[in-house]
């Protein structure tokens, strides 16, 4: 099952991703994305990869486990 | 699904790209060509104010879709093929190039432009908006010398921030009393006038620009207040204006942007969308039409767009929170929603100080929550923007992020 990845320290908090997907991603206090989910059924897989790629910084990447 | 014919998207900035890419992952199967004026790969314009301005990042970082990743997402790249005209009723779309693509939809995603200075001087004198001209007004920065940069909102504010740290000295100035009051109210925008100047910036503002005259490394820049500042180079962030030009004459209405409806269509010709900065379309939430020039727009509207050329059976109105971030100096603010039109707001945390961490919650006569700045709480601009979804009533907001606040002061 694909998985979902972070670079957290390129993320800048800009939480476009939490918008998109507030079932997967948030941001903590400190400003930096926490993923809420490490598997992606296939059903979502559309949604979240257009979250993931909703970041500005491209932090964020979904992996072929 | 499976999907004939062709899909044309007219433009190469963050809303071309993402409906291209947006078209696969909606698993659309038809032909997609994407076709800009530009020859360089696509590219992301946020940086050009910052990194890229900075000389941290090289042009080839802020590349949008490689070649060989296009060609992988069954992608056609036509560069350096500006669209000249388009043909609603032959479906077609002429090239500056003397050719012509056939298309069974299209998507405009011209994007704008930065509006050009109204003041003609024999050189130095910068817009930012491409690639090109990033590198033009870097290689002038660098030479060194003072720095006047007119308008005071997002991209002056980075523009200024960027020349600081290279060590320019700088003026920002602007016809408003304080920066971006229009957008945020005069308290508020008080702790960006503050923030300039902490940072070594001068600033005029409330002065309009009379003139500027000179060349490179000896501008003189006249204010309306008949100062006159010295310049080595000057830059002029005063907005940008939709590329909707080349539109005329093709029959779609065109009013400062493609008039579209809820859909992203355009009202004359529905097998014709737009996205991004050149979209003029039809909120249905806020019932009235809306053209918005940010990044996470063009991206969000993108994907909307390609939903709904991908499953026409299912097509899905689009109702954005708006929203848009800027860095300027030691400061990451974040806004969402729409702060002009407001009654009242409260502050929660601090907005002053190289510490500020803090925000400015809008509301209106409805009751609810209308719009939310912060500086350096990106947690706190989350749970906003989520409170603006569900049309959260102020008090309740307000309660919210207070309760963030003290949280985050009780420290890990």
């Amino acid at each position: 099952m694909p998985v979902l990845k972070a670079d957290f320290g390129a993320c800048q908090g800009y939480a476009n991703c939490v918008a998109g997907a507030p079932d997967a991603y948030d941001i903590d206090d400190d400003g930096v994305v926490v993923l809420l989910k490490e598997q992606v059924p296939e059903g979502d897989l559309p949604r979240l990869r257009e979250a993931a790629r909703s970041c500005p910084v491209s932090a964020l990447t979904i992996e072929d486990a | 699904m499976s999907h004939t014919g062709t899909t044309v998207v007219i433009g190469t900035s963050v809303a071309g790209v993402r409906t291209a890419q947006a078209l696969r992952t909606e698993g659309y199967d038809g032909r997609v060509v994407l076709v800009g004026a530009e020859h360089e790969p696509p590219y992301d314009k946020p940086p050009l104010s910052k990194q890229f301005l900075a000389g941290t990042w090289e042009g080839s970082r802020l590349t949008l879709l490689a070649p060989a990743e296009a060609a992988d997402s069954g992608i056609e790249l036509r560069l350096g093929a500006a669209a000249r005209r388009l043909d609603p009723a032959g479906h077609r779309v002429h090239l500056a190039d003397g050719s012509e693509l056939a298309y069974d939809t299209c998507v405009i995603a011209t994007g704008a432009a930065a509006r050009p200075s109204p003041w003609p001087a024999e050189s130095g004198v910068h817009v930012l908006r491409s690639l090109a001209d990033g590198a033009a007004l870097r290689a002038d920065l660098v030479r060194g010398g003072p720095v006047v940069v007119v308008g005071g909102g997002f991209v002056g504010a980075e523009v200024a921030a960027t020349a600081r740290a290279l060590g320019c000295e700088v003026t920002v100035v602007d016809p408003l009393p304080v920066p971006m009051g229009r957008l945020l109210g005069p308290e508020v925008g008080a702790h960006f006038a503050d923030l300039h100047r902490r940072h070594g910036v001068a600033s005029r503002f409330g002065s309009g620009v009379e003139g500027v005259t000179g060349r490179s490394g000896r501008l003189r820049v006249t204010l309306t207040d008949g100062t006159v500042l010295p310049a080595a180079t000057v830059v002029v962030g005063i907005g940008a204006v939709p590329n909707d030009r080349w539109l005329a004459g093709s029959g779609l209405l065109v009013d400062d942007g493609v008039v579209c409806d809820a859909y992203c269509r355009a009202v004359d010709a529905p097998d014709v969308y737009a996205a991004g900065d050149v979209a003029r379309w039809y909120h249905p939430g806020r019932g009235t039409h809306l053209r918005v020039e940010h990044w996470t727009n063009a991206a969000e509207q993108a994907a909307r767009v390609a939903h709904n050329i991908a499953h026409p059976d299912d097509p899905r109105p689009y109702a954005p929170v708006p929203y848009v971030w800027s860095d300027q100096y030691d400061w990451k603010i974040q806004i969402a929603g729409t702060p002009v039109g407001a009654t009242r707001h409260t502050v929660i945390g601090g907005l002053a100080g190289a510490t500020a961490r803090g925000g400015a919650l809008y509301t209106d006569d409805t009751g609810r929550l209308r719009a939310a700045v912060t500086v350096n709480w990106p947690r706190a601009q989350a749970v906003c923007r989520r409170l603006l979804t569900t049309h959260t009533p102020f008090a309740t907001a307000v309660d919210q992020v207070k309760a963030l606040a003290s949280r985050g002061a009780a420290g890990p």
